[in-house]
C-alpha cells in the first residue's frame, strides 16, 4: 500500500524504520515519530469517528492536545484504552485503534439519523425531553442514550500495567519547552537553579520545530535542539518530553503525567505506564504557548475542515499532506505560513483572506511565490459530506455584515486561522485573575495568586525576539533571588518574518436562505443556533450557557471553542467580551489517565497490610482471614470440609466447654506514664480512675464530647505511674490522637505522656473453664489460682524465660486471660501456649467464634459502639460516675438522651428458634403495616447461640428497657424476610457473670 | 495540597497532616455550670468563615504534635502557624 499523502521528503520522521497499524481492521504503515493521526492522513484516511450528538463524520482537527474530533479506542498489548486522541498517541508496532461513537461501523452509522433530526436535537434537548414519562428512563431513555453516546469503552478487565507516582521539590518548574519555555529554563539552568522543564510531545521545541525563523546562526530547531542537549548536560535541570503539567493546585504544587511506555509496543519489564509526578515548584513559569482558534463557516466541521497551524505541523514535523487542493481561510498572516508551506511542497493553495488590504513581510513572500491570494473573501460553507468536497466561497462587505455572490470552487482541506488563543489554563487553574487583551481578542494572565509568570504565546507575545528576550531575563531573574547567582546569557540575534494585524472577524455569516450548521464546539456538537437558542430562553450568565448547551464541555474543554462561543455570545447580548467573562477553567488539562492517578495503591496495595506474628502459625493451620480495619485476622480455622457456620460453632463452643485461644494482637494499646495518668483517665472515661490501685485492671467506656460513645477496653495499672490502656482494633488511631488532643491543647498542665504500643506487644486470649490449667502450665512459678490472680487482676510472669505480662480480662464472658509478650516473641508464646492446652483440647478460634461469644453474653462491640449511640443504649449507664466531671458528661443531661422511651440495647430470639436473623434488619410491631413501617430498631450483630443451640442476635430497640418479653417481628426486605421474635435480655448467657469470677 | 510549616518540623504536605477544627473554641472546665445553650454552642456550633481562621491541624505522620494554623478559607494562604502552648495573638 502506497501513502498516497506522505512527501518524498521532509518532516522528522524516521523513513528508514516502517511501522505497521492497523485501523478499523484495516492493515497500514507508518514511520517511526509519526503519530496514529499523520500516518493515517498519510495513507489518504480522514474519517475517523462519528460526532457525540448528531454522529457527523469526523477527521482531524488539528495535530496535538487541542484535537476535538480525533479519538479513538486503542488496543495495546492485550489491554484496551478509551478517549485516546489519534493526534497526540504515537505509532507503535502492531498498535491497533478502533473509531467510537458509531454502529455498526464509521461509514454507515445508525446514529447518524440524528443528524436529520437535528432540529429536534437542539440545545437542553435531554434535560427537556426525556423527563417523561418517568417510567421511560431507566428502561428506554437511558439505554438507548448510553448506546448511542460516549467516546469509548473502558476495559473491565484488570489493568496489568504499572502506575507510580513520585514526589518532586524544585525551584522552577517550567512548563513547555518552546521557545520560550526553552530561554527561561537555560538562563535558570546557568544561575544554578533546580530546574525541571515538562514537555507534552515526545519532541522539544514547540513551534520551533514548525515556524520559519533563525536564532543566532541556526534555524529554530538547530537552535533548540543544541539547547536542549545541552540542558540534558546540566545536573541541576530534568527535562522529560510526553510530560503533561495538567494541574496547578494550592501552594504552588502542580502534576504531571508522565508517559513513559505509552509510545511503546508493551511496556518494558520494570518501568511503569505512566508516572504521575506531584511537583512543588518555588516558582513557575507557564510557558505553554497558544492554540490556532477555527473561524466559523457553514458545515464548519466536515472532515478536512482543519486548523491552519495543524495542516503546517503534519507537513513540517510529519512530512504529510493533509490534502493536494488546500484551501487556506484566514484572517491574518499564519495562514500564508501554511500556503508557502503547501506551495514549497509542490502543492497550489488559495489563500482568502478576510482581510481587504493586509501587507506584511510575509504576505509579500507569498506573493512572490505565486500563490492565488483572494483578499476580503470567506468560506460560507464546505460542501461534502464524509471529505472537503469543495467550498462555497464569497466576497464580504468590509463593515463583514453582507455577502457578495457565492461561488463554489473545488478543493480537499479547508486549513483555517483565526487568529491564537493564549493557553491560559494552568494560570487560570493557579487563581491568577485574567484579564482581555483587545488587541489579540483574547485572555491572558493578570494578577497572580501564586508564585507564577506566563512567558511568550501563553502570555499574548506573539513575535519571538520579544519571547526570547523577556523569557532569557524572567528566567534570570527568579533563578537569581534563589540562587544569588547571575549568570547572563548573552542574547542571540534573532531572524522572523514580521506580520501585520489580524482581522478581528470569527463568525462567517449566514448567506440568505441558507441554515447551515456552523458549530463552535466540535467535540459536544455545540452549534452557533444552541448558543441563540439559550440566549433566548433566558440563560445570561456564561456558567449557565455552557452547562445548558454543552459548550466547552467535551474532554477537550472548549480549547478551540470557548472564545468563539464568548464572541457570540458578547455580540448576542451586546456586551463586550470581558463583560461576558470567560468560564472556570479546571484541572485537567486534557485528560488523564484513572491508572496514573490512582498509581500503585491497587489491589492488595491500596492499604498496607498487618499481619500478628503468629500470622504464618495461622496461616500453616487453615486459618480463613478477614480484614480487621488494616488487620488480617484468622476468622476461622478450618477443619476438614466445615465452613465458616460449622467451624465458628465448634470453636466457641470448645471455648465454652474446654479452653479456645485467639490471637489479640491487633487490639490498639496504648502505654500512658507521668504523675498525673490516673487524672487523665479519670478525664477521659466516664468512670472512677483515681482509686484503681497497682496490678489492677478496669474496664472502661470513652465518649465524645457530643456524649456518643467512641470507644471501650480495659486498662491496667502497671505501677503507681504507668498504665496499658487497649482501645478496640479499629478506633486505636482515633484514641491515641483523642488523648494527645487533650493533653496538649485542653490540659497541657498534666504530666503525662502517651504513645502507641499496639505493634510492641502480641496478645493471646486464653478463654474457658479450663483456661486457668493452661496457664498453670504456661507460668508454673506464678501463683494463677483465683486469689493469686483474681478477676481483673494484672502479674508479670515467665514464660519458658520470656517476660510476660498476664492480665485477668474477659470478652467472651468465661474465665479468661489475656498474655502479652513483646512481638518478637509472639509467635513462640502462641506455639507453647498449643502445646501445653493440648491435654486439656484447646482450639485456637477466630473472629466469627469470638463475636458469637461476646454476642451471647451481650458484651457491645462496633457493631453497637457505632458512633451513634449513647451509654445508656448499651446498657453502660452504670459505668457514669455520679461524683465527677467527664468528657461529654454535660451532653447526656441533654432532653432527647434522657428521654424515657430512649433506645436500649436488648437480645432477640427468634420464635421458631431455627431461623437465622439477618444483621441490619429492622425491628417492627406489625409486619403488615402499610410503608413506611414504623421501625422500632435495629439488628445490630447475630450469632447462633452455641449455650442455647438456637439463633440469638443483639438490637438496639426503642424503648427496650420496657420490651423484654415482647413479640415483635424482624423484618429484611433486602433478604425478603419476616421473622417473629421475642425480645429478651441482651445477657443471654451467665447473666449474672459468674464464669469470669469463678 | 497544601503546604504547611509545622513549627516543630518546618514546612510538610498536607497529606502528613490531619484537620481538627476551629482553635479559638475553648472546652469549658471540668465541672463548670453551663447552659444547654452555651454547650451546644461548644460541641456543634461552628461559623463555616469566609477568610482568616485560625484552626487546628495535626501532625499525624510526623511529630504528632496538634498545631494552630491561621488559613484563609478562601485562598488557602496560610499566614501564620503556632505551636499548641501558644497563643493566638
Amino acid at each position: 500500500m502506497t501513502q498516497s499523502f506522505r512527501l518524498e521528503t521532509g518532516g522528522l520522521i524516521n523513513r528508514d524504520k516502517k511501522i505497521s497499524f492497523k485501523f478499523n481492521g484495516k492493515n497500514y504503515f507508518g514511520y517511526e515519530g509519526d503519530t496514529l493521526a499523520s500516518a493515517l492522513i498519510a495513507n489518504g484516511v480522514h474519517l475517523i469517528g462519528r460526532s457525540f450528538k448528531y454522529h457527523r463524520p469526523r477527521g482531524f482537527f488539528g495535530a496535538g492536545v487541542d484535537e476535538p474530533y480525533a479519538i479513538v479506542q486503542l488496543y495495546r498489548n492485550g489491554e484496551t484504552e478509551p478517549n485516546i486522541k489519534a493526534t497526540e498517541q504515537e505509532l507503535f508496532e502492531g498498535l491497533e485503534a478502533k473509531s467510537v461513537n458509531c454502529w455498526p461501523s464509521v461509514n454507515f452509522d445508525v446514529g447518524a439519523i440524528n443528524n436529520f433530526l437535528k432540529i429536534f436535537l437542539p440545545a437542553g434537548f435531554y434535560y427537556k425531553t426525556f423527563m417523561w414519562p418517568k417510567s421511560f428512563w431507566y428502561k428506554i431513555y437511558e439505554p438507548f442514550i448510553r448506546k448511542a453516546a460516549g467516546l469509548g469503552t473502558a476495559s473491565i478487565k484488570h489493568d496489568k500495567e504499572r502506575y507510580e507516582h513520585k514526589y518532586e521539590y524544585c525551584d522552577l518548574l517550567i512548563t513547555g519547552s518552546g521557545p520560550s519555555g526553552l530561554a527561561s529554563a537555560y538562563s535558570a539552568a546557568k544561575n544554578g537553579a533546580k530546574v525541571i522543564l515538562a514537555e507534552d510531545k515526545s519532541r522539544f521545541g514547540g513551534t520551533l520545530l514548525t515556524s520559519d525563523v533563525n536564532i543566532g546562526n541556526q534555524s529554530g530547531k538547530e537552535w533548540a535542539d543544541s539547547i536542549v542537549s545541552e540542558l540534558k548536560e546540566m545536573s541541576n535541570v530534568t527535562i522529560k518530553n510526553r510530560s503533561q503539567v495538567f494541574g496547578y493546585y494550592d501552594h504552588n504544587m502542580l502534576v504531571m503525567s508522565e508517559r513513559i511506555s505509552d509510545h511503546l509496543p508493551e511496556t518494558k519489564k520494570y518501568h511503569p505506564k505512566q508516572r504521575l509526578w506531584y511537583i512543588r515548584a518555588k516558582e513557575v513559569l507557564i510557558s505553554s504557548g497558544s492554540i490556532e482558534r477555527p473561524i466559523v463557516f457553514g458545515n464548519n466541521d466536515t472532515p478536512g475542515v482543519m486548523l491552519s497551524s495543524a495542516a503546517k505541523e503534519y507537513m513540517k514535523v510529519y512530512g504529510v499532506l493533509v490534502g493536494k487542493k488546500p484551501l487556506v481561510f484566514t484572517n491574518n498572516d499564519s495562514g500564508y505560513e501554511t500556503a508557502i508551506e503547501f506551495k514549497k511542497n509542490g502543492v497550489d493553495p488559495i489563500i482568502l483572506d478576510t482581510r481587504k488590504e493586509p501587507q506584511s513581510e510575509i504576505i509579500e513572500e507569498a506573493k512572490n511565490m505565486n500563490i492565488d491570494i483572494k483578499n476580503s473573501y470567506v468560506v460560507v460553507a464546505a460542501q461534502g459530506y464524509k471529505k472537503v468536497k469543495s467550498a462555497d466561497i464569497a466576497k464580504i462587505s468590509d463593515d463583514k455584515e453582507e455577502l457578495g455572490s457565492v461561488e463554489n470552487i473545488k478543493c480537499d482541506c479547508i486549513c483555517v486561522s483565526g487568529f491564537w488563543t493564549p493557553t491560559i489554563h494552568l494560570a487560570s487553574q493557579s487563581g491568577n485573575k485574567t484579564k482581555f487583551n483587545a488587541e489579540i481578542d483574547a485572555f491572558v494572565p493578570g494578577t497572580s495568586k501564586q508564585n507564577e509568570k506566563t512567558l511568550g504565546a501563553a502570555n499574548g507575545i506573539y513575535t519571538l525576539e520579544e519571547t526570547l528576550k523577556d523569557s532569557f531575563e524572567k528566567g534570570n531573574q527568579l533563578s537569581k533571588e534563589i540562587t544569588n547567582n547571575d549568570n547572563k546569557v548573552s542574547f542571540p540575534n534573532v531572524v522572523e518574518k514580521k506580520s501585520t494585524v489580524h482581522d478581528k472577524f470569527w463568525c462567517v455569516p449566514l448567506p440568505k436562505g441558507k441554515n447551515y450548521k456552523r458549530f463552535l464546539d466540535f467535540q459536544n456538537d455545540v452549534a452557533v443556533s444552541d448558543i441563540e437558542i439559550a440566549l433566548k430562553e433566558g440563560y445570561r450568565s456564561i456558567e449557565h450557557v455552557k452547562r445548558y448547551t454543552t459548550l466547552g464541555m467535551a474532554t477537550d474543554q472548549g480549547k478551540t471553542s470557548n472564545l468563539n462561543g464568548l464572541q457570540l455570545v458578547s455580540k448576542i447580548e451586546n456586551k463586550v467580551v470581558p463583560a461576558v467573562g470567560h468560564t472556570t477553567f479546571r484541572p485537567p488539562y486534557s485528560p488523564v489517565s484513572i491508572g496514573a492517578i490512582v498509581g500503585r495503591e491497587v489491589g492488595k496495595h491500596s492499604k498496607p497490610t498487618r499481619k500478628s506474628p503468629m500470622h504464618s502459625w495461622h496461616e500453616k493451620n487453615n486459618a480463613v482471614f478477614v480484614d480487621a480495619g488494616v488487620w488480617l485476622r484468622p476468622r476461622y480455622y478450618k477443619r476438614g470440609d466445615e465452613n465458616l457456620f460449622e467451624a465458628s460453632k465448634r470453636e466457641a463452643k470448645n471455648v465454652r466447654t474446654n479452653v479456645g485461644v485467639c490471637d489479640v494482637t491487633t487490639l490498639g494499646k496504648i502505654d500512658i506514664k507521668g504523675p498525673d495518668a490516673a487524672e487523665l483517665l479519670n478525664r477521659v472515661y466516664t468512670n472512677a480512675w483515681l482509686k484503681l490501685p497497682v496490678s489492677k485492671a478496669r474496664y472502661g467506656v470513652m465518649l465524645r464530647e457530643d456524649g456518643i460513645v467512641m470507644d471501650d477496653g480495659t486498662t491496667t495499672r502497671i505501677s503507681e505511674n504507668h498504665y496499658h490502656m487497649t482501645t478496640t482494633t479499629a478506633q486505636a488511631a482515633n484514641v491515641l490522637s483523642h488523648l494527645e488532643y487533650y493533653l496538649q491543647l485542653v490540659w497541657p498542665e498534666l504530666n503525662v505522656n502517651v504513645v502507641s504500643t499496639t505493634e510492641q506487644w502480641a496478645g493471646a486470649a486464653i478463654a474457658g473453664p479450663k483456661s486457668r490449667e493452661v496457664l498453670k502450665k504456661l507460668f508454673p512459678n506464678s501463683d494463677v489460682t483465683n486469689e493469686g490472680l483474681p478477676f481483673m487482676g494484672y502479674m508479670e510472669g515467665d514464660l519458658f524465660g520470656v517476660k510476660a505480662k498476664i492480665f485477668r480480662i474477659s470478652f467472651s464472658g468465661e474465665l479468661a486471660y489475656e498474655v502479652n509478650v513483646e512481638s518478637d516473641y509472639g509467635y513462640f508464646m502462641w506455639e507453647k501456649i498449643i502445646e501445653v492446652g493440648e491435654e486439656f483440647g484447646i482450639q485456637p478460634y477466630g473472629t466469627e467464634a469470638l463475636s458469637t461469644l461476646r454476642i451471647e453474653m451481650g458484651h457491645v462491640a462496633g457493631s453497637e459502639l457505632d458512633g451513634r449511640t449513647i451509654p445508656y443504649d448499651n446498657s453502660l449507664e452504670g459505668l457514669l460516675s455520679k461524683k465527677k466531671d467527664f468528657i461529654g458528661k454535660r451532653s447526656l443531661s441533654r432532653k432527647a438522651f434522657a428521654a424515657e422511651d430512649r433506645q436500649k440495647i436488648v437480645g432477640v430470639v427468634p420464635l421458631d428458634k431455627k431461623t437465622s436473623i439477618p444483621e441490619g434488619s429492622h425491628l417492627v410491631k406489625d409486619s403488615n403495616a402499610p410503608l413506611p413501617n414504623p421501625k422500632l430498631g435495629y439488628i445490630s450483630a447475630s450469632c447462633w447461640s452455641v449455650e442455647h443451640d438456637n439463633p440469638f442476635s443483639l438490637a438496639i430497640l426503642k424503648d427496650g428497657k420496657n420490651m423484654i418479653g415482647e413479640k415483635l417481628f424482624v423484618m429484611s426486605p433486602l433478604k425478603n424476610k419476616v421473622i417473629p421474635v421475642e425480645i429478651v435480655s441482651s445477657h443471654y448467657v451467665d447473666p449474672k457473670g459468674e464464669r469470669v469470677r469463678s | 495540597m497544601l503546604h504547611i510549616k509545622c513549627p516543630h518540623c518546618g514546612m510538610r504536605s498536607q497529606n502528613e497532616f490531619s484537620y481538627g477544627g476551629d482553635a479559638t473554641v475553648k472546652r469549658p472546665e471540668l465541672g463548670e455550670e453551663i447552659s444547654d445553650h452555651d454547650w451546644d454552642n461548644f460541641v456543634y456550633n461552628r461559623k463555616s468563615l469566609r477568610g482568616k481562621h485560625w484552626e487546628l491541624w495535626q501532625h499525624l505522620s510526623g511529630c504528632r504534635q496538634w498545631i494552630k494554623v491561621q488559613r484563609d478559607t478562601a485562598t488557602h494562604e496560610i499566614f501564620k502557624t503556632l505551636k499548641a502552648n501558644e497563643d493566638i495573638s
